[in-house]
């Protein structure tokens, strides 16, 4: 058994008690202990990349008892890859979160980060399903913490609609699951991909409402319209750099739906399993649509971003809900692309929002600030990223996208709608860059921010979150290789059937 | 007693949906409470109803109840519980904030403007001061 699996969990719920109990009195050490676990995370991720790379997947049995009994991690392609993104993007959020002096301004934000980051290596890595319940908690309950950080008015009335709707989301959680679990007697994944094909005729109607309730509480995660409601209130009332982690919460809830729609209720899962892909795919195109008349309708950036990423997770599930590899892969590798431009736009808005003043992020036009010219191509570097342009990894991710919706039957109306949408998203951004950079230049007069001193770290780790979108790019063809390896062991579902079960219950049930 | 446990989990989820979509933070609240109390019944019932059967293994025991479930609910309560806890303080310190106990609905807060209504904690004070 590899311990290692183990560690990604484990690391920050150790240093999480640490911070808050041992070294609380002083933000210095806080801050060594949180960048040093936060940089251990990214080895220890890299290494379970690398690993995952060369094999099947693995399992780590929690308390050696056997699965379907006892709780089981598995590591696999697509685990791993969000291991990996979660840790680089943590490193880099942290770093700016550091620099800038956000984690200054209320406190546990290290405490709370840690356990945001247990909570989401958690969800990716269990292969149980009350055990995602567990760990989709455990992010949450950090998420309201690190949400609130800083406090104000405004952000504790976002706040209060963020945690209601997420304590109606878990309880629909709690409901699929009772209901699948009265139906096949077991929450192990893979023991639920085995029992799903033996359900009783007169059980596939209850199985189809749970595995469709199911979908309901991942795309409240996503923020799949109708369900998308919550989250421009609440990201744009965070602080910038939470959002910028927050980015990659939407795609647990993307990754929940692809994991489970594959493996448990996917194709061979027979009458009894509900297809998903047919709520998904109008659901997601909506989503498309909507998030995208946002883009040009919000009035502040940071809502703006909001609007984008909502659009974005659109892009994504739309290439989910095919259900194909070849548009699995398109998927991952726009997930990877859209969680890092999303996180770059919002520590971007911060850096504009904290050079103007009392103008804050809304988009009208100021006098000059600081810095106008590197943050105007900062901006302009990370929205042309989102907006899915060229030469950035956007552009090659919607391509795949189309590409693997082409000759389907809804075809005609995705290709319509995305390249529509990416036309709209281009002027939408070029408005808010315009309202921001271009026709400040014209006015009299400069802000002079409060922050006299300007240190350069926020900045390098916004750079590095857009240099991650260059790297994407760059190295498409390798990328893509691996993301194909990964699509096409998740609609091999045998595989990790029998890594967690052996083969003998595999194959028999 | 299938009836009974079901209309009960039927009729704490509608009420509990209905308070969930007030536009107040106090019977939003409830609503939660009530929420995670049927589903909490509804988990313990996946195992099936099963009266006097002990979950752990004896000697003189008749039949076995299935113990998974009653574990899923115990997990189940302690982190609804927390919610409720930390959701109730917070829909406090948001209503001393903000002076409104309104959950997404400016309207409110501008009828009360209009009729000259002082919500919040300002308007508390100068309800005393009125008396």
């Amino acid at each position: 058994m590899n311990h290692w699996i183990v560690v990604p969990v484990i690391l920050p719920a150790m240093l999480a008690p640490l911070l808050v109990l041992a070294v609380r009195h002083s933000l210095t050490l806080q801050r060594v202990f949180s960048a040093v676990g936060t940089a251990a995370l990214v080895a220890v991720s890299l290494g379970l990349a690398l690993r995952a790379a060369g094999g099947g997947p693995e399992i780590y049995e929690l308390g050696n008892w056997p699965a379907p009994f006892g709780i089981v991690l598995v590591l696999d392609r697509l685990s791993a890859l969000m291991l990996l993104l979660t840790g680089l993007l943590a490193a880099a959020v942290l770093t700016y979160a550091i620099s800038s002096g956000w984690d200054a301004r209320g406190r546990h934000f290290h405490p709370l980060f840690q356990f945001q980051l247990m909570g989401v290596n958690g969800a990716f890595l269990t292969g149980d399903l009350f055990n995602l319940f567990v760990f989709f908690e455990v992010l949450l309950i950090a998420s309201y913490g690190l949400m609130l950080h800083g406090g104000g008015a405004e952000r504790l009335k976002a706040g209060v609609q963020y945690i209601v709707v997420n304590l109606a989301g878990s309880t629909l959680f709690l409901f699929a699951v009772g209901t699948i679990y009265a139906v096949t007697g077991t929450l192990n994944m893979a023991d639920l991909a085995v029992k799903v094909q033996q359900v009783a005729p007169g059980d596939e109607a209850l199985l189809r409402v749970g595995a469709l309730l199911l979908l309901v509480v991942f795309a409240v995660k996503a923020a799949l319209v109708p369900l998308h409601f919550w989250l421009p209130g609440t990201y744009a009332n965070a602080p910038a750099p939470v959002a910028a982690l927050f980015a990659i919460m939407t795609k647990v809830g993307a990754y929940s739906i692809i994991r489970v729609y594959t493996l448990v209720f996917g194709a061979g899962a027979g009458d009894g399993a509900a297809s998903a892909g047919d709520w998904l795919l109008p659901a997601a195109l909506v989503t498309l649509v909507l998030g995208t008349a946002g883009v040009l309708g919000a009035g502040g950036l940071m809502r703006l971003i909001c609007y984008a990423l909502i659009a974005s997770m659109g892009t994504l599930l739309t290439a989910v809900a095919l259900f194909t590899p070849a548009a699995t892969a398109a998927a991952l590798y726009y997930l990877v692309h859209s969680t890092l431009a999303a996180a770059a736009l919002f520590l971007v808005a911060d850096l504009v929002a904290a050079r103007r003043g009392r103008f804050g992020d809304r988009l009208e036009a100021a006098p000059r600030f600081a810095q106008t010219g590197l943050l105007a191509s900062l901006f302009f570097l990370a929205a042309i990223g989102m907006a899915g342009m060229p030469p950035l990894s956007g552009f090659l991710g919607k391509l795949l996208v189309l590409d693997s919706a082409r000759g389907g039957e809804a075809t005609a109306v995705i290709w319509t709608l995305i390249l529509a949408t990416s036309l709209v998203t281009i002027v939408g951004f070029a408005r808010a860059g315009s309202a921001l950079f271009w026709k400040s230049a014209a006015l009299e007069g400069r802000i002079e921010a409060a922050a006299a001193a300007r240190p350069v770290l926020p900045i390098v780790a916004t750079a590095a979150v857009l240099a991650g979108m260059v790297v994407l790019s760059a190295l498409a063809g390798p990328v893509t290789g691996f993301l194909e390896g990964t699509a096409e062991q998740l609609y091999a579902p045998a595989g990790y059937i029998e890594a967690v079960l052996g083969a003998e219950r595999a194959a028999g049930g | 007693m299938e009836l009974l446990v079901a209309s009960g989990i039927g009729a704490m989820t509608a009420a509990g949906v209905y308070l969930l979509l007030r536009a107040r933070t106090f019977p939003v609240i409830i609503g939660v409470a009530l929420l995670s109390y049927a589903v909490n019944v509804f988990l313990f019932a996946t195992g099936r109803l099963a009266v006097h059967r002990p979950p752990v293994i004896s000697d003189d025991a008749a039949g076995y109840t299935d113990p998974l479930p009653q574990a899923l609910v115990l997990t189940a309560i302690v982190i609804s519980f927390g919610m409720t806890a930390l959701v109730t303080i917070l829909a406090l310190r948001a209503y001393l904030e903000c002076g409104t106990d309104a959950v997404d609905t400016p309207e409110l807060d501008a009828t009360a403007q209009e009729w000259g209504i002082q919500t919040g904690p300002a308007g508390e004070a100068a309800e005393a001061e009125r008396r």
